[in-house]
């Protein structure tokens, strides 16, 4: 597999698996407003996933859909920061916040890269991740001097440097398995072959 | 938590109007929540985002002596015109 294909793909992977970890608080996230807005940040990962999916399916002669579901989990390249399972709101701030700023710095260099269309998807993405940003920085403000906060802050922060390094990825979480079961039980219902 | 009143502009030059409220712990918050609800969709050009408390209400229209020529409904113009036009001796446009 290409270099490129597979850059593309710890990146769309990256962005699948968080979407769904964030969909996961639609209906039950702090107050109404707050449910609606960070349902509509793991709306936009899912839509960047596909976006990078797309440009790595044509590379790898195989379509989108295929790519973000008929893989085992071990095949996906995402980092162990978004398979994680956080059911609690400060932990799940803390990852935002944390893969946010990674997110920044990546999108930033993919930006300045050689490779056109690359550089055109991320100067794309980046300009909603503005706004996820900026929502991860006013969760920031306000909770910065919350102990659960700060201790979530200190406990994932180890888990952030893969998040821009791709290199330093090596094995999974046991949730990724549990998450990909979910995440590909509708598709796996059907016989191969079924047009979505 | 507050209470945001936002007002959207649907095109340039035309008047904002009230789109709804939005509950939020402060200024950036009710910000970010009202792009979401009310911009995100290509629906708006411009928000209004208000906090509730700056908002003054008024619902005492006083007429005591019930001026009814102030009002819409104090002056039905269909009469009137329907008297001129006899006294003129046309029509109604729409019969031309």
């Amino acid at each position: 597999m290409s270099e490129r294909a597979q850059l593309l793909l710890a990146i769309a992977d990256d962005e699948l698996v968080l979407g769904w970890r964030d969909s996961e608080w639609t209906g039950i996230a702090p107050f109404l407003e707050e449910d609606v807005a960070f349902s509509s940040i793991a709306q936009n990962e899912i839509g960047h996933a596909r976006a990078l999916y797309e440009l790595a399916a044509r590379d790898l002669g195989t379509t989108a859909d295929e790519l973000a579901f008929d893989r085992k989990p071990e095949e996906y390249r995402c980092a162990q920061l978004v398979e994680l399972r956080l059911p609690d709101w400060e932990r799940t701030i803390a990852r935002h916040y944390l893969y946010e700023a990674a997110d920044a710095d990546r999108l930033g260099r993919l930006k300045a890269s050689d490779d056109e269309e690359l550089a055109g998807l991320a100067a794309k993405i980046d300009r909603e991740e503005v706004y996820h940003r900026m929502h991860a920085e006013m969760w920031f403000d306000r909770l910065k001097d919350e102990p659960r906060f700060t201790a979530a802050l200190e406990e994932l922060r180890p888990l952030v440097d893969a998040i821009s390094d791709p290199g330093l990825r090596s094995g999974h979480t046991p949730e990724l398995a549990e998450l990909w079961e979910v995440m590909t039980e509708v598709r796996r219902s059907q016989p191969p072959g079924t047009t979505w | 938590m507050a209470i945001w009143e936002v007002f959207r502009q649907e095109r340039k030059g035309q008047p904002f109007q009230h789109a709804g409220s939005v509950v939020a712990p402060d200024e950036r918050f009710a910000d970010w929540y009202a792009r979401e609800q009310y911009g995100r969709r290509g629906e708006s050009v411009a928000l209004w985002v208000v906090p509730r408390e700056a908002v003054h209400k008024i619902e005492d229209f006083v007429d005591e002596l019930h001026r009814n020529y102030h009002r819409v409904d104090g002056y039905p113009l269909k009469e009137k015109l329907k008297e001129a036009r006899e006294r003129a001796g046309t029509t109604a446009s729409r019969d031309r």
